[in-house]
């Protein structure tokens, strides 16, 4: 298992795989893991992202239109775990590109790739028996969402399906980068507290260096995923790498 | 059909299958609202009170319940089985829609909820949602894409017009998909003080269900006026399908009744090539049981799983997936699904017109070209019921366009 936070609070950094293109995320990656973050969440773009904001969505149609295929995700995968065996490495989709290959042969070829493990935006726990069994057998940790609105009942049973982390969602919405951490996410994060020991990442309109200080105080780890689309989207594929990683560095401290 | 995409376990599910479809596949966010949502909706359903205040309503606000009129002219020149038309046309707002939208309206009333959101394609379940919160005193919000808005302007000034703000989506093909993506996104993010009222009988549990029984009431009335009239239950009944409310509407009382046939009609567009149609049950170039927007049904997409995009002449058709509960009857073959091209639907528009003086929604047409073309197939003793689901005079704008076209 490499989902390790070493340093508090941890980074995992999002990137959208085929924005600019394939070999840009390849770099934009590596460098995101040289500078300091401890996970990459490597999203499949998807037509229809209805989790996520403005930035993600662009960065999605702009992947899709470029032909970027869930088969190609799954190599880069494979090719960032060759260049950095020890980093956390996880999958993040919407379900019909992952039912469409087929549950099997995604967990398996996730496996193959050296995916720590994968997280599906529109899988929630009571549907999930047939994605968990894959998963299992191929010792691939699922990570789910918890949400501001989720009571306890329900964090307990996110609590008790996940392995590597709990993705907790920092306010109710979509993602997207805003001014200030909301207030739902110190609250989150201690009742889920109350139903797990693994690591919680708080993620949600984190995009500076105090907001993932202030995530610090209450959490694990932060994810870092429409700012990181955003400087990507401004830079282009030229100086995407440079800037990502300068980003990282700053948020690191 | 691919049997891989299953990723069900019946068994663990949660309640609101169809066979292996439906379900609930949504961000987390939502899930505290659907079950609130399920809890409301069965008590409600449970609650005399609000049935009442539901039934009051459909009959005097709406004007059911509608008629079942025999197109005898119709009949005539098909030269088969008898053709009746269930008059939802003739509804307040001038489609089906209503039911569905009144029973949720007073839903989401109880449950204390005052900003309504909602999406729709051919802009009637849109000035359907607008008019019951005109109706209720509440806050109304209407996304539509902006294709839609341009094809169905008239139904955008309706909207406006009963108070709601209709917000235009540029995202995707701007049509029905991306609006209920966005309505999907609004609800999200005000999912503690919003209600959505999803228009088709598609999404996350409940809604695929109660969408289904805000509109039984179709065949209810249908089944006890056909025995009326004809002594009889019908030998088919036809329906467009597009998300599917009006035709589970139309269908549901009949399911048990095996020797009814039922057909639904999708959307054949400009032809069967993957793209150029919404026709989610073709066998070749169809769709493939997927995950979109909260449900596992047939989904129109490429071999990696990216949503396909669709074309309609109407709006109301133009869809990449389906409800859920047409995913079942369409595996367990209890209905048949065809599909009608635009042109048909647009023939069989100017038909219906002349011979009856009933001017269809363009939706509602494609299930009178497939009774068109049916009931010259049929014997004279055979009877063909109709769903005619919404009228045609919001398609003016494209009606005269697209007719021109045709030298008509």
């Amino acid at each position: 298992m490499a989902i390790e936070f070493k340093k508090k609070p941890g980074i995992v950094a999002y990137l959208t795989a085929g924005d600019p293109d394939l070999a840009a995320t390849r770099e934009i990656a590596l460098a995101a893991i040289d500078n300091g973050a401890d996970v990459i969440e490597l999203g499949v773009p998807f037509s229809d992202p209805l989790a996520d904001g403005p930035v993600i969505q662009r960065a999605s149609e702009r992947a899709v239109a470029r032909g970027t295929r869930l088969v190609d995700v799954l190599a880069l995968a494979k090719e960032l775990r060759a260049a950095r065996p020890s980093a956390g490495l996880v999958l993040f989709s919407y379900l019909n590109p992952v039912v469409r290959m087929g549950m099997r042969t995604f967990t398996e070829r996730a496996a193959e790739a050296g995916a720590d493990g994968v997280l599906l935006t529109d899988m929630i726990v009571e549907e999930a028996g047939e994605y968990l069994e894959a998963m299992h057998a191929n010792k691939l940790a699922p990570v789910f969402l918890a949400a501001p609105t989720s009571p306890d009942a329900r964090l307990k049973a996110i609590a008790e399906v996940s392995q590597g982390f709990v993705y907790a969602i920092s306010r109710v919405g979509i993602t997207g980068t805003q001014q200030k951490v909301a207030s739902d996410a110190p609250e989150l994060v201690a009742r889920l507290r109350k139903f797990t020991k693994l690591p919680i990442a708080v993620g949600f309109g984190i995009s500076t260096p105090e907001h993932v200080r202030a995530v610090g105080e209450f959490a694990d780890a932060a994810v870092i995923g429409s700012a990181l689309v955003a400087l990507i989207e401004k830079t282009g594929a030229d100086g995407a790498a440079a800037a990502v990683g300068k980003f990282i560095r700053e948020v690191r401290g | 059909m691919s049997t891989t995409a299953t990723i069900v376990n019946p068994a663990r599910s949660v309640a609101g299958r169809f066979g292996a479809y439906g379900g609930r596949y949504v961000p987390e966010t939502l899930m505290a609202a659907l079950e609130e949502l399920e809890a409301a909706y069965n008590a409600a359903r449970e609650d005399a009170a609000f049935q009442a205040e539901l039934d009051d309503l459909l009959r005097n606000y709406c004007g059911r319940p509608t008629p079942l009129y025999f197109a005898k002219r119709l009949t005539e020149q098909c030269g088969g089985a008898k053709i009746y038309l269930k008059r939802e046309d003739l509804l307040h707002t001038g489609a089906h829609k209503i039911n569905n939208a009144l029973g949720q309206g007073l839903l989401a009333r109880r449950m204390g909820k005052h900003r309504i959101i909602a999406e729709t394609g051919a802009g009637q379940h849109g000035v359907a949602t607008a008019t019951v919160c005109a109706l209720l005193g509440m806050e109304c919000v209407i996304y539509m894409g902006e294709e839609d808005m341009r094809r169905q302007e008239l139904n955008v000034y309706r909207m406006r017009l009963l108070g709601a703000e209709v917000r235009g989506v540029a995202a995707g093909s701007a049509t029905l998909k991306d609006a209920i993506n966005e309505a999907m996104r609004d609800w999200v993010t005000n999912v503690r003080t919003t209600y959505y009222i999803l228009g088709s009988a598609l999404g996350a549990h409940p809604y695929p269900t109660m969408v289904r029984d805000f509109h039984r009431v179709i065949s209810r009335e249908a089944k006890a006026q056909m025995l009326e009239r004809e002594g009889k239950l019908p030998t088919a009944i036809v329906a467009c399908v597009g998300g599917g409310s009006n035709a589970i509407g139309a269908f549901y009382e009949f399911l048990g009744d095996k020797n009814v046939q039922l057909i639904g009609v999708e959307a054949g567009g400009r032809g069967p090539k993957l793209g150029e149609h919404a026709a989610r049950f073709q066998k070749v170039d169809g769709g493939v049981p997927g995950v979109l927007q909260g449900t596992y049904s047939y989904v129109l997409q490429d071999e990696n799983g990216q949503v396909a995009t669709t074309h309609s002449v109407s709006a109301g058709l133009d869809y990449a997936s389906v409800g859920p509960e047409h995913a079942m009857l369409h595996d367990t073959g209890r209905a048949t699904y065809t599909s009608c091209t635009d042109d048909a639907a647009l023939k069989a528009t100017v038909t219906l017109s002349r011979t009856e003086g009933i001017l269809p929604a363009l939706e509602s047409a494609h299930a009178v070209a497939e009774a068109i073309r049916l009931a010259p197939t049929m014997a004279k003793t055979d009877v063909l019921m109709v769903n005619l689901s919404g009228r045609g005079d919001k398609d003016m704008g494209i009606l005269s366009r697209e007719l021109k076209i045709q030298g008509v």
